[in-house]
């Protein structure tokens, strides 16, 4: 079991695949969505992680919530969660999740709250038909019917569905997809409706009723790894870079000690017919003198 | 810019699909693409465009009307669908709603649309919404 994520919705808009499909994505944002502490099972009795979302003002944040935020050495954050996890994806206080996290194609359980709606009729809270139209049923067409017997019982059991207060409740939707994911802008694109409004809080779990992928970022995709991953990536570049040069270099240099030695080589051969010519114009020289 | 608004802008960038200036009243001809099993091939639907909805943006749609065989059909194509080939406008109709649902009652001289002959092209927008 790996850690979830804090997400903000942000809204829904649609995607226009390249096969003539059109979906509907509702855009989930991460916000510097870093871990704030950690509950491991010698000092909690549990282990999990709790990120934490967003950013909040020091002045409106409690003192002790302060001290909680300075023990991270994180800023003050305006949503907090924990996530249960195994204690080997324990992930280090401070550190922050990349939108990396989930891939294309994952499915997702998401958790939020709901719309609040209200106190509602039992026409709306429960789906229910209400009195008909006509017929003699004056001033309460849609008020719910019986909620019982007769003397026995003698009242109304227990969780009868009535009119009363409605959303505003967590709210989970399983099995939702991810479509796409952008690690720049910490955005996730989820497959249809999230719970809960715009720039409501949500949190995003690997789906329970689905079997674990394998491709799944062990124990989250981190923002240190990705920057690491990308040092190494250039530093091994600068390396190949620095190596070519140096081949380049090397192979610069041999084909000017070749040049040379071809140089001195040529020189060597002037020079040689040269006194080849001087031996010759000398010898009938001196022939000449004799 | 907000994060929605930001995201579609690059997908209709992205899609790099040119609509035409069309209005409702216009009559357009529209390349809709049809699988056949694993063949594709482009399908024209051509009317009169009676509505367009959701503005001009990702979510934009519009409908076009014609008679078939003596039966009005209506359909409702996204503006930015990939499945959509082309638009061509090929009448510039001269109407005075938005929406020409009332044609849906009318047949034959009385669902008429006179042409707009002093057409001119808007100027074209920097950035389309």
């Amino acid at each position: 079991m790996r850690s979830g994520v804090i997400a903000r919705k942000v809204g829904m808009t649609r995607l226009f695949m390249e096969d003539g499909r059109q979906v509907p994505v509702t855009v989930l944002q991460l916000d510097k969505l870093q871990v704030v502490a950690q509950r491991t099972p010698d000092r909690d009795g549990y282990s999990a992680v709790q990120l934490g979302a967003g950013t909040s003002k020091v002045k409106r944040v409690s003192q002790p919530m302060r001290g909680h935020f300075a023990k991270a050495k994180v800023e003050p954050k305006r949503k907090l969660a924990e996530f249960r996890v195994d204690p080997a994806n324990l992930i280090d206080v401070g550190e922050e999740i990349t939108a990396d996290h989930y891939f294309e194609g994952q499915f997702v359980d998401i958790s939020g709250t709901s719309i609040g709606k209200g106190f509602a009729g039992a026409m709306k809270r429960h789906n229910f038909r209400g009195l008909e139209a006509t017929h003699g049923v004056s001033i309460s067409h849609r008020s719910h019917g019986s909620t019982g017997q007769c003397q026995d019982p003698g009242r109304v059991f227990k969780g009868k569905k009535m009119a009363g207060h409605m959303g505003a409740v967590r709210v989970t939707t399983q099995n939702l997809q991810v479509v796409k994911t952008d690690a720049e802008r910490g955005v996730i694109m989820i497959k249809g409706a999230v719970p809960g409004p715009k720039g409501g809080w949500v949190t995003v779990k690997d789906a329970v009723k689905k079997p674990t992928p394998e491709n799944l970022i062990l124990p989250a995709a981190l923002k240190s790894a990705a920057e690491e991953a990308k040092r190494q990536a250039e530093e091994a570049a600068a390396q190949a870079a620095a190596e070519e040069e140096e081949a380049r270099r090397a192979a610069e240099e041999a084909a000017a000690a070749e040049q040379e030695a071809a140089l001195k080589e040529a020189e060597a051969d002037i020079e040689a017919q040269k006194e080849a010519e001087e031996s010759s114009d000398q010898s009938p020289e001196k022939k000449e003198g004799e | 810019m907000d994060l929605i608004a930001e995201i579609e802008a690059e997908q209709i960038a992205s899609l790099g699909k040119e609509i035409p200036d069309f209005k409702p009243g216009d009559t357009v001809r529209v390349g809709y693409k049809v699988t056949e099993g694993t063949r594709s091939r482009v399908q024209n639907f051509e009317g009169v465009c009676i509505s367009r909805k959701n503005g001009g943006g990702i979510a934009g749609t519009f409908t076009v009307r014609k008679i078939s065989f003596g039966e009005g059909v209506e359909r409702v194509f996204p503006l930015y669908s990939t499945n959509i080939d082309s638009i061509t406008v090929v009448r510039r109709g001269k109407v005075r709603r938005a929406k020409l649902y009332y044609l849906r009652s009318r047949r034959g001289k009385s669902a008429r649309i006179a042409e707009q002959t002093n057409y001119r092209a808007p100027k074209p927008k920097s950035a389309q919404l």
